[in-house]
């Protein structure tokens, strides 16, 4: 039954005119954020300029509005830019502690995901059910939930006998951020390794290639090509997501913006200079990068 | 139902050392229900006032001038594409001390407080996903069913009503459930300007009674239980609003 309906599928959706496929469209889009539990970034050029407009406004009116005497916005923001960006001299805090937990999260979380997925294709009923709660469980749970969890029940250093491994705050931030990006990537995994027609599977088999070999030999190579573009969509999630370890005083860009705008007797006109300046290098940041996935979705949909 | 429960989480926390105080201590549990109630008042509201936003700017994407079909364009590409949370801080500490406070017998209080601009800022947040989700139901509507309503002797509003917005709404649902789960989950980051929801108020007892493994546990229970209720209930309900033969 289900067969046949998938057949007329496409006859189907076009006997009734009376939507537009715009509706098709929008349907479509609705089951791809489904399966990847987010929205797909979608960013044009002229969203630069935008960014841009409204980092200049708050400039400009901040320093009209600055009174005379003290030290003017502009001059505060160029002060505090290179400690927000990159924390005192010597460390790599502020922007690049976002960059490097965001590095971190996304990788664990991939190695951790693509496990989780192929757990939840497993031919074991008890490994499928399993894999598929942990997901679910994982997938469904706020961000900030996650990262309390992992911030106060995670040890502050590790113990092996022979030696202690501190573990810092930034650190339990990246396992954090892990656990949800490894349920939306194992998600993902699943999907893409079930959108594969089953033709793929069957004649791997008559060329007697085990389950292990037709796996890592014919599906998942062809999946790498399909996850792509949501990996890097998710990497840009992940990228704007970091922000909130600062929360748990995380010495991130959010915490050295609040702790700058402080040493400058939190006055008023410099507020939205400063956090003005955070949205736009959050944004400079993810804008290349969500370019090019959806460059990179353009050539794969044209190959495949 | 305090008076049902305390007898046994109390000889749980004295049997086993796992201390669910909350379920036996009326003044946790009146902070627990009070961070629950103030959990769902947060997502109703920011719900509610992202579908206004939602609806609005829909309407307003269709407007003749052009200026305002741009700023519409750059507010929603500035709210998909920055960190909801450093918006939430935009929101609260830069637009929070700009707007007027009024004198509560010796201290300055703002019109719109922290849970007022956690709405605000959410609802802004989830409305940006929500125009275009709205837009696209509308475009699916073709003029020429615009035009047999009209003919059948239908008022603009009339055919909005009956015609258009009927077959509009089926079209946004799937994407319109996705978001508000999203935005049900995004309501945690209230936390950050100290909104007393759910998970500050779990913040709060813990802090006070030092147990932070069963209050995550009761957090982790109350979330994914509210997100299986949306999306069960989205699900139920997107199956009993689709047009026949799509898909």
């Amino acid at each position: 039954m289900d067969r046949v309906k998938n057949r007329l599928g496409g006859l189907t959706r076009t006997d009734l005119p009376v939507l537009l496929p715009v509706a098709a469209q929008s349907r479509q889009a609705a089951l791809i954020e489904r399966r990847e539990g987010t929205y797909r970034l979608n960013m044009q050029p002229r969203h630069a300029l935008w960014a841009a407009a409204l980092f200049i406004g708050a400039c400009g009116a901040a320093q009209a509005a600055a009174p005379a005497g003290l030290i003017s916005p502009m001059d505060a923001l160029f002060k505090w830019m290179s400690f927000i960006l990159w924390g005192p001299e010597g460390q790599l805090t502020g922007f690049s502690l976002n960059l490097i937990i965001s590095f971190f999260a996304m990788a664990f979380g991939t190695v951790a995901g693509t496990a989780l997925g192929l757990m939840q294709v497993s031919l074991l009923l008890p490994v499928r059910q399993g894999s598929w709660l942990v997901t679910q469980f994982f997938r469904n749970s706020p961000w900030l939930v996650l990262l309390f969890t992992i911030m106060l029940l995670f040890p502050f250093e590790i113990d092996l006998g022979f030696t202690v491994i501190p573990v810092p705050d930034w650190m339990k931030a990246v396992v954090g951020f892990s656990l949800p990006v490894m349920a939306n990537i194992s998600e993902i995994v699943r999907g893409a390794v079930q959108s594969l027609p089953s033709g793929q599977w069957e004649s791997a088999e008559s060329l007697a290639f085990n389950r292990r070999q037709t796996m890592w030999m014919i599906i998942l190579p062809q999946c790498v090509k399909r996850m792509i573009p949501s990996w890097i969509n998710w990497y840009c999630i992940l990228a704007m997501a970091t922000p909130l370890c600062s929360i748990m005083g995380v010495e991130e860009s959010v915490t050295y913006t609040a702790q700058a705008l402080n040493a400058e007797g939190d006055r008023p006109e410099l507020i939205p200079v400063f956090y003005s300046f955070l949205l736009i290098i959050h944004f400079i940041y993810t804008y290349p990068i969500a370019r090019w996935s959806i460059q990179l979705e353009k050539r794969f949909v044209v190959k495949m | 139902m305090l008076d049902a429960i305390a007898p046994f989480f109390q000889s749980f926390y004295d049997d086993t050392g796992w201390n669910f105080v909350i379920f036996y201590e009326q003044y946790e549990y009146d902070r627990f229900i009070e961070g629950i109630w103030t959990s769902l008042q947060l997502i109703v509201a920011s719900l509610i006032f992202s579908l206004v936003v939602g609806i609005v700017g829909a309407w307003a994407q269709g407007a003749k001038f052009a200026i305002v079909r741009y700023v519409i364009a750059g507010y929603i590409q500035i709210f998909r594409n920055t960190p909801p949370f450093v918006q939430i801080l935009f929101f609260y500490f830069v637009l929070g001390n700009l707007t007027p406070s009024y004198d509560a017998g010796g201290y300055q209080v703002a019109w719109i407080g922290n849970f007022g601009w956690a709405v605000i800022s959410l609802g802004f947040f989830a409305g940006a996903f929500n125009v275009e989700i709205f837009r696209s139901g509308i475009e699916a509507v073709p003029e020429s069913t615009r035009e047999a309503a009209s003919a059948l002797g239908y008022t603009r509003l009339q055919a909005y009503i009956y015609v258009i917005f009927p077959l509009a709404f089926r079209v946004c649902l799937p994407a319109l459930n996705n978001n508000l789960v999203n935005l049900l989950k995004t309501t945690t980051l209230a936390y950050g300007i100290a909104v007393p929801e759910m998970m500050y108020t779990a913040n709060q007892i813990w802090s006070d009674n030092v147990n932070v493994p069963e209050m995550m546990i009761v957090l982790f229970i109350f979330y994914v239980a509210l997100v299986a209720v949306l999306v069960y209930g989205m699900h139920k309900w997107e199956h009993k609003m689709k047009i026949p033969g799509y898909g």
